[in-house]
């Protein structure tokens, strides 16, 4: 049996609220608020990226597992927005973390479940014994257009995932992706701002991928929504994930603690991955735990984890997404989200 | 080793040259040199300049600059050093008469700094690639962090960085070839933008073009082309970590201490004896670091005594008569020179209205980067 | 930023790898051939701490063109436990919030970008603690 042997998250520590973003194209901020609950979003500093969010991360991960870097065998990094068109993220964060040369490395993309791709692949290179253990890390700055409703909720962070087949902090007690060719959201290459299909983004897309992965997990497992300590689902917006996650059978009590998206944003393919991370934070021995991603495209990857006794024994030994949510950061002024996100033209 | 002696000079004006290239701004200078001298030929050229190549795209600068003057076939070669170039070209000019190699040697120093190169970044070249200018520290930069550390460790002020260069204004007020010739009040140094904390845009010296130039030749001769020769009494140089990083004290310059005490030891002198000097106040913070590192004030007390008027002309020790690199201007390799200019005017007695009665010994001390070079030299009234 | 160039620092820039002097124990950093305190040669590699203490510090207003967009911004001499110096940007603080004694982590962060075409510089900057 394989499983998580480390985890970590990284989150920007610059903030834009809400209704700054609702003045600056003549939105009233109660609206937008009570529709997407959405507060605040994180925002990268012109510094951070992709990849720099996947260092981060990823050593937090190295911190709990305790483990020689060297012995990572694989290292995928899921990504919407890698800093480079050609030229792989995974390599950088690799040489940072000081894992290879002897290490498989790839990129994915695949809208905002690019990360729990990225944590299934290295789930299955763990299982099938290739390496003793390889990572999986989920991390974004994603634009939103201006004046558009992603404006709100595109933000930036990560979270990384070790696998390994011993010291288990959580053991993956199954998986289960569905996918389909949906073209809900999309964005051609060498354009700066992805487009989306409006309402269509949500039954056709989100609901109908998110329910068939999570039904399909519950009827393979045996198991019921009330079995489940705590269930995070992807979190395009506040509301999303409490929808489907009501209509799957849970509770707000069962959400609460992954639903990170009302202060941090749509971290995309970071968005489940960093509530999974919130959820083993506080999780007890024996918590099951759902996780479903989404990503446009479409498709939603389902795993069913269970937290070990060496969990709370080696979750201290880096920062929790609480402390990195609710500790010291900036609000900015929509000017300077502006000149941070690079959408104010520039001579070269 | 020969005794040298320079017999004469010559300086363009120091500010925004438009009219001027690198090449006319070196025949300007170098002409009026030998026009003094009445000289027909030279020996041998060097030119102290920090970068042609990435100011105007130009290196080679010693062929060049022989062949522009007229004298293709001279050994002529360019010297190197970031700001402390011209001191470095005085130098090896003066081990090459003092050598016995030569007889006849020019001394000289230019930059074009104002045709439109990215400025702030060409200067970083003379701070440390890969440790300090790949992480965005600027040169005005790493003075700041030189103020601040003297600032913490010694209780300098900035009404004592404002001191430095009100009083260098106030002298160059008085020299028709700087670049400044205006006076400034310290509410107009402390009211001025910010560059780098603490150092405001004026504590800092400008973005000049211009050209110097010193003719040298064995003390034997001097009286063929001047009566009024000046000795080169003494040469030190020394040079320091290049990191700021990895210096001992950020607040104390080690470089300019050796080169200091080497020229000292060669001239058999104490600073004490130096009636005036011309020292490299690339910002206000380095003429303080400098007085301090030269014994010229004591370790931490150089604030106060620019502020009580020591260094100023009529002062203690007057230091930066010509107006420093601050009102009289900074193209980068000229200054080097120019400060022997000054110190040979003043050892002549012909400073004018910034004369220092009875100037006897003077001393120059020019430095390169952050402080990782520094050349020293202590010239004489023969 | 030529690749070669970029490439070779890889090592120090991305893993803070430094060098100790066995003759003298001073640490280096980045590792050099020769040590600068007693000339001794052969030095072994040292990781350092991703944490430290500011020295001295400054902000720069006027900045390089790479660095503009940035300005301005906080720099510091920061010692690390290991007694390496280093001079980082201080990221994620106020400009005037920097003072000597400061205890910072070292940040994974990209430094800079060479125009909309060039590679990317990936380094550390300092975070205060807490």
């Amino acid at each position: 049996m394989a499983g998580i042997v480390g985890y970590g998250a990284f989150i920007p520590r610059n903030r834009i609220k809400t209704e700054v973003i609702a003045h600056q194209w003549g939105k009233d901020p109660a609206v937008i608020r009570r529709g997407l609950l959405l507060e605040e979003k994180s925002v990268p500093g012109l510094d951070e990226d992709t990849i720099t969010i996947s260092v981060e991360a990823g050593r937090a991960a190295l911190e709990r597992a305790g483990i020689d870097p060297r012995l990572v065998g694989a290292l995928y990094i899921g990504s919407e927005s890698h800093p480079y068109a050609v030229k792989p993220s995974g390599t950088v964060v690799a040489e940072a973390l000081g894992i290879g040369p002897e290490v498989h490395v790839a990129d994915f993309e695949f809208a905002c479940k690019a990360g729990t791709e990225a944590m299934f692949v290295a789930l299955s290179v763990v299982e099938s014994g290739r390496a003793p253990y390889a990572m999986g890390i989920g991390a974004d700055t994603s634009q939103g257009a201006p004046n558009d409703a992603l404006e709100f909720s595109a933000s930036a962070g990560g979270a990384a995932y070790l696998f390994g087949a011993k010291h288990l902090l959580a053991e993956v007690v199954e998986t289960y992706s569905y996918t389909s060719d949906t073209p809900d959201f999309w964005r051609r290459e060498g354009e700066f701002y992805p487009r989306h299909g409006g309402r269509f983004t949500g039954e056709p897309a989100y609901f109908r991928h998110v329910t068939a992965a999570t039904r399909a997990i519950l009827e393979r497992t045996g198991l019921s929504a009330r079995d489940f300590r705590y269930a995070v689902f992807h979190m395009p917006n506040g509301k999303f994930p409490l929808s489907v996650g009501r209509e799957l059978g849970f509770t707000k009590a069962q959400l609460e603690t992954g639903w990170v998206v009302s202060t941090m944003g749509n971290t995309y393919s970071g968005s489940s991955p960093t509530g999974l991370a919130a959820i083993l934070d506080v999780a007890a021995s024996g918590d099951l735990i759902l996780i479903t991603s989404f990503g446009s495209g479409a498709g939603s990857d389902a795993f069913v984890l269970k937290a070990t006794e060496l969990l709370p024994e080696r979750r201290g030994r880096a920062p929790t997404v609480r402390s990195m949510l609710d500790g010291r950061r900036r609000y900015l002024t929509y000017g300077e989200y502006a000149k941070y996100r690079e959408k104010i033209l520039l001579n070269e | 080793m020969r005794e040298v002696a320079i017999v004469a000079a010559g300086m363009t004006p120091f500010g925004e040259l438009w009219q001027r290239s690198l090449r006319d701004l070196f025949v300007d200078a170098a002409l009026e040199t030998l026009r003094h001298a009445r000289a027909d030929h030279l020996d041998a050229i060097y030119v102290g300049n920090m970068s042609g190549g990435q100011f105007v795209g130009q290196e080679h600068l010693g062929p060049l600059m022989a062949d522009h003057l007229g004298m293709a076939g001279v050994p002529a070669t360019r010297v190197e050093s970031a700001c402390a170039s011209g001191g470095a070209a005085l130098r090896a000019a003066f081990l090459e008469v003092a050598s016995g190699m030569s007889d006849l040697v020019l001394a000289s120093g230019v930059e074009k700094m104002n045709d439109g190169a990215d400025v702030t970044g060409v200067l970083a070249s003379a701070a440390d690639q890969e440790s300090e200018v790949y992480h965005g520290v600027t040169f005005p930069g790493l003075y700041a962090l030189i103020a601040r550390a003297h600032m913490a460790a010694h209780g300098t002020t900035e009404a004592d960085l404002a001191a430095v260069s009100v009083k260098n204004h106030r002298h160059g007020a008085r020299n028709p070839k700087a670049q400044f010739r205006h006076e400034v009040t310290t509410e107009q140094v402390m009211a001025s933008s910010l560059v780098a904390d603490p150092l405001r845009l004026l504590h800092c010296s400008p973005v000049s073009d211009g050209a110097a130039a010193v003719l040298l030749c064995p003390l034997t001769r001097a009286k063929e082309f001047t009566d009024r020769p000046v000795r080169i009494r003494a040469s030190g140089m020394a040079t320091s970590s290049m990191a700021l990083a990895d210096r001992r004290d950020p607040a104390f310059l080690d470089a300019v201490s050796v080169a200091g005490g080497r020229a000292y030891a060669m001239a058999g002198l104490a600073p004490t004896d130096i009636d005036v000097a011309e020292v490299h106040d690339c910002f206000a913070i380095a003429e303080l670091c400098v007085l301090e590192a030269l014994c010229f004030t004591e370790r931490g007390r150089s604030g106060e005594a620019t502020r009580a008027g020591e260094t100023a002309l009529g002062g203690r020790i007057p230091v930066n008569t010509s107006g420093g690199l601050k009102s009289k201007g900074h193209p980068v390799g000229a200054t080097g020179i120019a400060q022997v200019i000054e110190i040979f005017e003043q050892l002549r007695g012909e400073a004018g209205e910034r004369q220092v009665r009875d100037a006897a010994v003077g001393l120059t001390q020019n430095m390169g980067g952050s402080g990782a070079s520094a050349v020293v030299h202590i010239l004489e009234r023969v | 930023m030529p690749s070669p160039r970029y490439w070779r620092e890889i090592p120090a820039r991305y893993r803070l790898e430094a060098g100790r002097c066995g003759g003298c124990g001073k640490v280096v950093f980045p590792t050099r051939p020769v040590c600068p305190g007693c000339r001794g040669e052969g030095l072994e590699p040292v990781t350092l701490s991703r944490r430290g203490r500011v020295v001295t510090s400054t902000v720069i207003h006027v900045a390089p063109t790479e660095f503009q967009m940035e300005a301005p911004y906080p720099m510091a001499v920061v010692e690390t436990p290991e007694g390496a110096r280093l001079m980082v940007q201080i990221a994620d603080c106020e400009a005037d919030a920097v003072q000597p004694g400061m205890e910072v982590t070292l940040e994974f962060r990209r430094l800079r970008k060479e125009g909309k075409s060039g590679i990317l510089c990936y380094g550390h900057k300092g975070v205060p603690i807490g």
